[in-house]
């Protein structure tokens, strides 16, 4: 799309651009081009010198089993997260659709995980749930859970699991409503008109009107899954015990910052790249039939 | 529409009950305990804060904790705010500018430059973490507001916002103010700007959430204890197994945490609501 009317200027749209496109070479083109770098190359223990070496570091990563099980725990994170998100925030958006009465004392409650940082939601749940302090930990002994996500693996993945899909519900819940509220009324009178009830009203009209924006949440809360947990995970766990919950994104911060594993790490990145353009094209597929329908 | 049945008129409201008793319960048990005693906390919550409330706020504000290096939470939160409003003011500024260059002139590698600057929503900071802190040390920019801000700054999702506006804007009114001997500047300062202040200020409540929640970014370029956001700060706070953890400060600090993001997004709901729907079209 272009405008019809535009300025004349030789060096001014250059000056314009120039603030946003200098940090994008500086701190995007060239970080990325390192890395892709860096995945074919290898530095010897001191850091002195590197040589190429082809795909290696590749065939090394898919050849280890810790990134396979960091792939699987990442696929079952992320979908879990996923779930645990769409169906209360749809459940809820549906609910708030249909009160008048309070609708804007609910929606702001709901609204604010939101504006909580995933580091510090993490810090919120880790106390409720810390073994020996947190009321919830103290619940769960007493109805005879032996619980200690500090110790137990599962646990832990499902105490992050939760934090993740409660920090979310509010990006859900708003989207969901929107969807809600611009489906025409003039259909579901139509429907109700013709005998139909509540629940046949939804199955029929409301939820097939609403997929698109399912579709396009599925896929947000996929990649924030993916990339947006870090804080969680760090705050909560840090991918412990063992490595029970260190997904993708973890294992290339640690690798790369911790064990400064610099090879590994990058191709590790290269990798989450390739994931991330694959999933941001599927959105904007999504985006184009949005448009069409 | 059908008589309702009058089961149906409490239906949602309990259903909505439960999701907001869910939702706050533990903003809201981390706020009394940040008003207890840590034997309080230690010998079972109560439901219903206690008598400790100013003093802890006031330890964890101008005191500090030792596990952070003896760092204060008000200067912590000072460091935060400066870095939220420093990336949310550096992205409206520099993307207005880059979407107006876009959109009102044709220059050479114009669409070039558009797909430069829309590439980069592909790639997050995670996913190029050590090349980008790399990057950042060699500039020297290691614990400095510079390093942690500015390569925050550039991002594609406000430059799409401004441009998606920009082409809306009619263009009899560009035609109006060439007529007037108006250069793009002044159009820019007199008109567009002006036009777009509700679109500013619905990017401003997500991207000051943006900065203020950062954590990986801070992580890494920040070491020296006066630079450390409250983000980073707090989850440095909770003991690793060895040190006591003194539970009523760190709730405190909790609170502090991510009050003034909570505050952004309930007095300014609706630019939040609108920022946050049109930022992801």
């Amino acid at each position: 799309m272009q405008r019809r009317v535009v300025f004349r200027g030789k060096a001014l749209p250059y000056l314009l651009v120039t603030p946003q496109l200098a940090v994008t070479l500086v701190f995007f083109f060239w970080p990325a081009a390192q890395a892709f770098w860096q995945s074919v190359h290898r530095e010897d223990p001191f850091g002195l010198s590197s040589h190429f070496v082809g795909l290696d570091n590749f065939t090394a990563l898919l050849a280890d089993p810790d990134y396979a099980d960091a792939i699987l725990r990442t696929a079952v994170f992320s979908l879990a997260v996923t779930v645990l998100v769409l169906v209360p925030s749809l459940l809820l958006a549906v609910m708030a659709d249909r009160v008048i009465k309070a609708a804007t004392a609910y929606k702001t409650v709901l609204l604010l995980p939101y504006a909580v940082a995933p580091a510090v939601a993490g810090v919120l749940w880790l106390f409720l749930f810390y073994p020996g302090v947190g009321p919830l930990a103290f619940a769960l002994h007493r109805l005879g859970i032996d619980w200690n996500y500090l110790l137990n693996g599962g646990q832990a993945m499902a105490l992050v699991i939760v934090i993740a899909a409660w920090k979310q519900i509010s990006y859900n819940f708003l989207f969901f409503l929107a969807g809600l509220q611009s489906i025409p009324k003039s259909l579901l009178e139509a429907a109700a008109i013709d005998g139909a009830g509540r629940t046949r009203r939804f199955w029929t009209i409301v939820f097939p009107l609403l997929s698109p924006t399912a579709f396009f949440l599925v896929v947000v809360d996929v990649v924030y899954a993916f990339f947006d947990t870090f804080g969680v995970i760090r705050s909560v766990t840090a991918g412990g015990p063992g490595k029970s919950t260190e997904i993708l994104v973890y294992k290339v911060y640690y690798d790369g910052v911790v064990a400064l594993d610099l090879g590994g790490s990058a191709a590790q990145s290269v990798i989450l790249m390739a994931i991330v353009v694959a999933l941001t094209a599927l959105q904007f597929r999504y985006v184009e039939r949005k448009v069409h329908y | 529409m059908r008589a309702r049945a009058p089961a149906a008129d409490w239906l949602p409201h309990l259903i909505l009950l439960g999701g907001v008793v869910i939702v706050a319960f533990p903003i809201y048990m981390t706020f009394v305990a940040s008003s207890l005693t840590p034997q309080d906390i230690l010998a079972g919550m109560p439901l219903l804060p206690g008598s400790h409330l100013f003093a802890n706020y006031r330890e964890a504000l101008f005191t500090g904790v030792a596990a952070t290096s003896g760092e204060s939470v008000a200067r912590m939160l000072w460091n935060t705010l400066v870095m939220a409003l420093i990336i949310a003011v550096g992205k409206i500024a520099i993307s207005l500018l880059s979407a107006y260059a876009v959109v009102f002139f044709r220059f050479p590698l114009r669409m070039v430059i558009f797909w430069m600057i829309f590439v980069t929503l592909m790639l997050p900071v995670e996913v190029r973490i050590v090349p980008t802190y790399k990057v950042v040390a060699d500039l020297g920019m290691i614990d400095s507001f510079a390093g942690l801000t500015i390569p925050l700054i550039a991002s594609a999702t406000a430059t799409l916002l401004f441009r998606q506006f920009f082409l809306t804007v009619p263009d009899e009114l560009v035609e109006a103010a060439k007529i007037d001997g108006a250069g793009p500047l002044r159009f820019l300062v007199d008109t567009v700007i002006p036009l777009s202040s509700t679109n500013m200020a619905a990017l401003f409540v997500i991207l000051f959430i943006y900065g203020w929640n950062q954590f990986l970014w801070p992580l890494l370029v920040t070491n020296s204890a006066e630079m450390t956001t409250i983000v980073i700060g707090l989850t440095r706070m909770i003991g690793t197994g060895d040190g006591r953890t003194d539970w009523d400060i760190v709730m405190a600090t909790a609170i502090l945490a991510l009050l003034p993001p909570a505050l952004v997004v309930v007095l300014m709901q609706r630019w939040f609501v609108k920022g946050l729907v049109e930022s992801e079209k």
